[in-house]
Formats: C-alpha cells, sequence, structure tokens
C-alpha cells in the first residue's frame, strides 16, 4: 500500500512541474484573449475619434468684403428672394484680389478662388437675404474655405509630398501661410455640419438630413412594430393553445431574428416596393422593413418581461373577478413595461445602426434637402457614413468619422436609457 | 382625399362612436338606489365595442379598395375614385356604429363581445412574424423563378464564371452575361473562414477566462465593455476595414515583399472576425457556465488542475452548445454585408489566398440592385436568386444551430 502511494507521488511529482506550466500558459491564453478583445476595440474607437474629432472645427477665411448695392440689388426692392439669387461670387473674388493684388495672371487667379469653397457665395447671399443692411457696407467676411485649405489647415496633407501628388499648390500653401500669419484664417466650431444637408463638397457637407431620416425611419419603425411586438408577446405568453400553430409562430420568431438583414432588404424591395408600389428611399418603406426587422426582438424581450411577472399577480386579479383580458391589460401588462420599453429601446438601437436593407430600398441616392415627411426621398446616418466613406476627397474621412461618432453617440444614449430603465424600474418579486 | 387622411378621419369616427356608445350605456343605467334595469357591461366597454365596430368594417373596406382599386383599373389617388372610397368607407363606418348602437341594452354581453375580438387581434399580431417568413420565402422563390427561365439553375449553381454585366445592345458580344456563382460562394467562405479564424479561438478563450478565472468584479466591468463590439453598427466596422486595416495589411504585406490586394479578403475577414468575437464569447460563456460544478469538483477532486479540468472535462461537456454557437456564428459572417460591401471586392475571382480580392454573396446583391432597376434583365434578378441561397444556407444553420444549443440546455437543466 504505502509503496504504490510512494510510487504515485513520485510519479504526479515528476510531472507536476510541467503541470502546473501547462496551466498558466493557459491561463495566460484566456487573459490575452480578453486584452486582445479589448485592445480591438480601444483600437476602434481611438482610430474613429482620431480620425473625426477634427471635423467638428471649420477653417474660414476672413475677407474685407464691399458690397455694391447697385450690382446685387438693381431693383433696390430688398426683396430676400431676389438678394438669395443674386451674384456674391464677384465680391467675394473682388476681396480676394484686393488681399493679394500681386496676383494678376490668370492662371494664378483661378487657383486663388480656388481657396474659397464653392458654397461661399451662398452662403454670403444668405447673410445679405438675413441682413439687407450690408449692402454698401464694407466690412470684414468669414468665407468658407475649400476642403483642401480646410485638411491643410489641419495638418492632414502633408508639406513634403512632392507638389504633383496632392491637390494644393505651393502657391495656394504660400497665401494660405500668408493668411495664417496675419490671423485671416480662424477655425470655430463647425455648427453647420450639424445643420446642413448632404453635400457634393465636403466643407459643406452636413449631417442634418441623414438625422431627420434616421428619426423618420425610426418613428416609422416604433409605431409599427411596438404594439405588433407586445400583442404578439402578450399572446404566445397568456393565451396561445400548446398546439403546431403556436410552435410554427416560435420558430418562425426565433428564425427571423437570425435571418441576415439584407434578405429583409430584399423582402421591402420585391414587395414593399414593386408589389405595393410604395416610393422609393423614403422613411415610410425603411421604417416598415426595420419594423420588420426589429420585431423578433422586441417580441423575445416583451415575453420575457411578462413570463417575469408572478402567478400571484394573475390569481389576485382573477380572484376579484376580472377577466383573463383584464388580468393582462390592467395588471400583467403594466407590470412587464419596463422589460418591455427596455427591449424595445435595444431593438431601435439596431434599427439606428442598420444599413444593408436600406442599401435595397433606395435610400443610397444623393439627397441634399432634408426630408419633412416619411414620404420625402431620404437617407439615413449609417447609409450617410457609408456614402461619405465611398468619396474620394480626403476631407470626406474625417467627416465620415464625425458622422460615425454621432452615430455612436445616439447608440450610446439609447442603450444607456435602457440601462437606467431597467435599474430604475426593475421589481424583484 | 388621400389614404392617411381617410384613415385620420376613421381614427375621428372611431373616438366618436366610443363616446357616443358610452353615453347610450350610461344613459339605460339604472338609479344607483333602486338597481333595477343592471347593466352587463361596463359603459365603457359598451363603447369600446362600438368604436371596434366602426374602425373594423371600415378599416377592411379602406384596405381592400385600396389593394383591389389598381387591378380593376381605378386609380385610387384619382379624384374621383378617392373620393368614392371615402364615401364607402365612412358610410359602412356609420352604419357599423349606427348597427351597434342599435343593439345596446342592459343584458348585451359587450365585454365577452370586445374581449373576443381582442383576443383575435392579438393572434393577428403573432401571425406577423409567419407572414413576414412566407413573405420573404415567396417574393424570393418567385422572383428567384424568374431568373432561372432565363439562366438554368445548374449554370447558376456550378458555373465557375461570375460576370452579370449584361450588355445594352443584344448584338453586343457576350451579351448575355455569365451567372456562374461558384467564385461568389468560395469568396464568402474564404472571408467567412478568415473572420472564424479570427473569433473562434480568441472569442473561446476569452469565454473560458471570464467564465472560469475572473473573479466576478472583473467579469461584471470586462464582459458589459466587450458587448459594445456587439453593438457598434457595422457600417463602422466597414469604415474601420477600408479605411485603417486594409491599408495597414497592404503595407505589411509589401514590406514582406508580398502582392496583396488592396481590398484584400484579409482584411474584411479579420475586421469581420472583431465583430462576431463577442457574440462568440457570449455565447460560449453562457454555454460553459451552465456546465453542473458537479462535473469539475469530481476532476478536481482526482488531482486534475484547472485547467485540465477546463480542457478535459468542461469543455467536451461543452462541446455541443459551443459548436451551435460557432454556426451561429458563421451563419452572422455569411449574411453580414457593410464590412464587406466597403471593404472586399466586387470582381468575383476563384481564389483561396486571404491576401486576393474576393466577392460576397451579399456584396453582389447590393452592387447588384443599388445601381440601375430594370425589374426583367437576368442582371437584377440574380441578386434574388444569391438572396434565396443565402437564405437557405443561413435558415438550415439557424436550425442545426438552434436545436442542438436547446437540446443541450435540456441536458443539464
Amino acid at each position: 500500500m504505502t509503496d504504490t502511494s510512494a510510487a504515485t507521488r513520485a510519479r504526479v511529482a515528476a510531472t507536476l512541474k510541467r503541470r502546473y506550466r501547462t496551466e498558466r500558459i493557459f491561463r495566460g491564453l484566456g487573459l490575452a484573449a480578453v486584452v486582445l478583445s479589448l485592445l480591438a476595440l480601444a483600437t476602434l474607437l481611438t482610430d474613429v475619434v482620431g480620425k473625426g474629432y477634427s471635423a467638428f472645427r471649420q477653417t474660414y477665411i476672413t475677407l474685407e468684403i464691399t458690397l455694391d448695392p447697385a450690382a446685387l440689388d438693381p431693383t433696390g426692392q430688398r426683396d430676400p428672394a431676389e438678394l438669395l439669387r443674386s451674384d456674391t461670387q464677384t465680391p467675394l473674388r473682388d476681396a480676394l484680389r484686393n488681399r493679394f493684388p500681386d496676383v494678376t495672371s490668370t492662371a494664378d487667379r483661378r487657383a486663388l478662388y480656388q481657396l474659397l469653397s464653392p458654397s461661399a457665395p451662398f452662403i454670403l447671399a444668405q447673410a445679405v437675404a438675413d441682413d439687407p443692411s450690408l449692402l454698401g457696407r464694407t466690412f470684414r467676411f468669414a468665407a468658407l474655405a475649400n476642403d483642401e485649405v480646410d485638411t491643410l489647415i489641419k495638418g492632414s496633407i502633408s508639406r513634403d509630398v512632392p507638389e504633383d501628388q496632392r491637390r494644393i499648390t505651393d502657391k495656394q500653401i504660400a497665401w494660405i501661410d500668408q493668411m495664417v500669419e496675419a490671423g485671416d484664417i480662424t477655425t470655430p466650431f463647425n455648427w453647420a455640419f450639424f445643420t446642413g444637408g448632404d453635400s457634393r463638397d465636403p466643407e459643406s457637407a452636413g449631417i442634418l438630413g441623414a438625422a431627420v431620416g434616421s428619426a423618420l425611419t425610426l418613428a416609422v419603425a416604433l409605431v409599427l412594430s411596438f404594439p405588433l411586438a407586445v400583442a404578439a408577446a402578450i399572446y404566445l405568453e397568456e393565451f396561445a393553445p400548446d398546439n403546431r400553430w403556436t410552435y410554427l409562430i416560435e420558430v418562425n420568431i426565433n428564425n427571423l431574428a437570425a435571418v441576415p438583414s439584407i434578405i429583409f432588404g430584399l423582402l421591402g424591395l420585391a414587395v414593399f416596393l414593386n408589389f405595393f408600389g410604395l416610393p422609393r428611399s423614403a422613411p415610410l418603406v425603411g421604417g416598415l422593413v426595420l419594423a420588420l426587422m426589429t420585431l423578433p426582438v422586441i417580441i423575445i424581450a416583451a415575453r420575457g418581461a411578462i413570463n417575469a411577472v408572478p402567478p400571484s399577480i394573475r390569481e389576485a386579479a382573477m380572484g376579484i373577478g376580472a377577466s383573463p383580458i383584464q388580468v393582462v391589460f390592467h395588471h400583467v401588462a403594466p407590470l412587464a413595461l419596463p422589460g418591455i420599453m427596455t427591449g424595445t429601446i435595444i431593438g431601435m438601437a439596431r434599427a439606428l445602426g442598420e444599413t444593408a436593407p436600406l442599401l435595397m430600398i433606395g435610400m443610397v441616392a444623393f439627397i441634399v434637402d432634408v426630408p419633412r415627411g416619411v414620404t420625402d426621398a431620404a437617407t439615413v446616418l449609417p447609409v450617410q457614413i457609408f456614402l461619405w466613406a465611398d468619396s474620394s476627397e480626403r476631407a470626406f474621412v474625417e467627416r465620415t468619422a464625425a458622422a460615425t461618432l454621432v452615430l455612436l453617440g445616439f447608440l450610446l444614449l439609447m442603450n444607456a436609457t435602457a440601462v437606467y430603465l431597467r435599474r430604475r424600474f426593475e421589481v424583484r418579486y | 382625399m388621400s389614404a392617411t387622411f381617410l384613415l385620420l378621419v376613421l381614427a375621428v369616427l372611431t373616438a366618436l362612436a366610443y363616446a357616443y356608445g358610452r353615453a347610450r350605456a350610461m344613459a339605460l343605467a339604472p338609479a344607483k338606489s333602486t338597481g333595477a334595469n343592471k347593466l352587463h357591461s361596463l359603459p365603457a366597454q359598451h363603447g369600446a365595442l362600438v368604436a371596434l365596430w366602426a374602425a373594423i368594417p371600415a378599416g377592411i373596406a379602406l384596405l381592400a379598395w385600396t389593394l383591389l382599386a389598381p387591378t380593376f383599373g381605378t386609380d385610387s389617388e384619382a379624384t374621383l375614385g378617392s373620393w368614392l372610397r371615402a364615401a364607402a368607407v365612412v358610410a359602412i363606418g356609420v352604419a357599423g356604429v349606427a348597427y351597434a348602437a342599435s343593439r345596446i341594452t342592459p343584458t348585451l354581453r359587450a365585454r365577452n363581445h370586445v374581449e373576443v375580438v381582442v383576443r383575435g387581434l392579438l393572434f393577428l399580431a403573432s401571425a406577423v412574424a409567419v407572414l413576414t417568413t412566407l413573405g420573404i420565402v415567396l417574393s424570393l422563390l418567385f422572383e428567384s423563378l424568374r431568373f432561372f427561365a432565363l439562366v438554368p439553375p445548374q449554370d447558376f449553381l456550378f458555373g465557375l464564371t461570375w460576370s452579370p454585366q449584361t450588355a445594352i445592345r443584344a448584338d453586343q458580344v457576350g451579351s448575355s452575361g455569365q451567372f456562374g456563382a461558384v467564385p461568389v460562394f468560395t469568396g464568402t467562405l474564404l472571408i467567412s473562414a478568415i473572420a472564424m479564424a479570427v473569433a473562434a479561438p480568441i472569442g473561446l478563450m476569452a469565454a473560458i477566462w471570464m467564465a472560469e478565472y475572473a473573479d466576478e468584479r472583473v467579469r461584471t466591468t470586462v464582459k458589459p465593455i466587450l458587448e459594445i463590439l456587439a453593438g457598434v453598427p457595422t457600417v463602422v466596422y466597414g469604415f474601420f476595414a477600408a479605411l485603417t486595416v486594409a491599408p495597414i495589411i497592404k503595407a505589411v504585406g509589401q514590406a514582406l515583399g508580398l502582392e496583396v490586394a488592396s481590398e484584400s479578403a484579409l482584411a474584411a475577414g479579420a475586421v469581420m472576425g472583431i465583430m462576431i468575437l463577442p457574440f462568440v464569447a457570449s455565447i460560449s460563456d453562457d454555454v460553459i457556465r451552465a456546465v453542473p460544478i458537479a462535473l469539475r469538483h469530481g476532476s478536481m477532486a482526482l488531482g486534475a488542475t484547472k485547467s485540465e479540468t477546463i480542457r478535459r472535462v468542461v469543455f467536451p461537456a461543452a462541446l455541443p452548445g459551443i459548436v451551435g454557437g460557432l454556426l451561429l456564428a458563421v451563419s452572422r459572417a455569411i449574411g453580414e454585408t457593410m464590412i464587406v460591401v466597403m471593404a472586399a471586392g466586387l470582381t468575383a475571382r476563384l481564389s483561396a489566398n486571404p491576401l486576393d480580392a474576393v466577392t460576397t454573396v451579399t456584396v453582389q446583391i447590393v452592387g447588384l440592385l443599388t445601381g440601375d432597376q430594370e425589374f426583367d434583365s437576368a442582371k437584377t434578378l440574380s441578386a434574388f436568386a444569391l438572396g434565396l441561397v443565402l437564405f437557405f444556407v443561413t435558415l438550415i444553420l439557424n436550425v442545426i444551430a438552434l436545436q442542438v444549443v436547446r437540446r443541450y440546455r435540456e441536458a443539464y437543466d
């Protein structure tokens, strides 16, 4: 007896060192995996923030502008609609020429004019329309700079790159440096990014149109999916008989939750657009598709919440004579509501980040106007990110990242609300 | 009169019907002292019944008219047609109210009637899920059949060349386009395999560490942070893959003297792996924690170290669940769209080299349907055939995975 146990102990002791080493390695691998995952998240976030924060500032060139009333408002009516259409390009160009009087050749002048954004005249016209007293005065006006100037000021273009490999010439850089020295270049907070629609020019492209499109789409999705999902969950938890039809519904819901989102887009294209003839690119159709997509998510969450309401509540209500419908609508559903709301918010957050199905129903169109209703052509935030990421202009990179930051901000807000609701209203029975 | 406005009118009519029915029932109600003429149902329930009679027949009429009108050749947006529709709908609604109101008596079992209807509506709501599946299957099948009338199924499933560009003129060379989907399928498999090669080991090891080694405090902080990764929209991953990871991989490859496409499968696959990583970790974590503690204690009592217990006892016991979770992850990878649309290639190429640019089913669907929209060309219809394949493959994976996970859970409950 003692011999064998001693032999066994010897055998164990001989391998113990190796086994402990394996143990340490295995544990290290696990820790490494977690650290690697966290690192991936950190890299992703710092990459987006690093690329995007600069878009929250925008470069403007301050110019001494003289507005000639005779040229801009020949009728003298001071009619805002007329003033909006007036030729504000000439005073901007005159101001640039006055700023650099030694630039005389046509080619150089053209290069000089290119420092300003093509949208700068429109902004000036808007300013004049808002305040016609500017006419006939000489004042300092911060004109929107071109995207190339913007990226140079923000340091995204390296000056060491050979001239023929960048879209801004040495001469232009020299002019910009001169203006920087004079303090004529400012980079205030980029409000236009939050108040403008999409544009071909990166410097005047904003996310308001996409944000409103997202809001409209989500509103349609919420109005459709919330009542349907709650009703379906109530039916399945409280009334469904245990038969094959109920089983079929349950299997369907579980499978729909795992169907690739792009398939829902194909459904929307084939059924809502081609069969019912609903308008393309409309938040209405986007909302319909997203509602079908989020339906299973909300149903599953709502069923969990309803299931968590203890039977004693139902029995007490029954005991004082409530009918089954009254038991559910007066007692069970209100108690399950916080849980249902949490699930709904999480489902909506997912819908907010969804892109692929919306590409199928034409929400990828280039749309400048902010949509006003659910049947207007619109795009949504994630699709806007996709469109900008595809653009060749370098200045769109920072805007893509900035739009991503805004989207992530919204998602964070929604998920934080869900967590708050859960903590605040969670009842333990 | 537009459908939206008519719906509004109908809503107002329903509200009025409720108030009217409630008032009628109230008028019938007895004096409190005598108790004679006692109502069976509450006045509000009578009101609800009248409101249902206002809304449901008129709603059905509106729906039927709007759906059927185009087939009869009358445009419902045309003035005459839309006014006729409005008149018919409102008339039916008013008739419903009149009928229901005329039936109000103290003995009318209004509550029971209302509850039958409410139960019916609840059932209909749950049937929407079945209708959605039916809609998906029918629309995909219908358009695919039209595609297979133009291109034989065997050419589609087994053909080796994919170039869906149909020519503008019929007599042009190669005007038919070629629809051999094999290179598209292999591209999808390649990218999914890369994604799984990243997600499976890291996700599994992370899950094991969190379930077996991490103390509760670390667990409760690390797990939600990892779930952030799952909540990041896929378009953000696509942006990250296309603008950050792909250039890095290309630069590293070139430094090593390798030829790397700028839209390499490796970049898309690796980032997709990061995307499904938290999914794998979360499912594996659940499954591993479901293994009964008694199995661990038994193994440790025999003198096994913790890692030996995990590798030889816990892992085999959890294997079916883990496999189910991995299948679900594969199904996600195959159906993932935005990462590959932004970071993978568009041209189909038969290649198993992760440094090449390959295309996937989802990329092709997006590419074929976001451009021009002529609905009879084989080019557009082929997207639906690809969609059908995608739907069935993911469906089969999901069904198997859900079955495996469920059976496994039952075994230890």
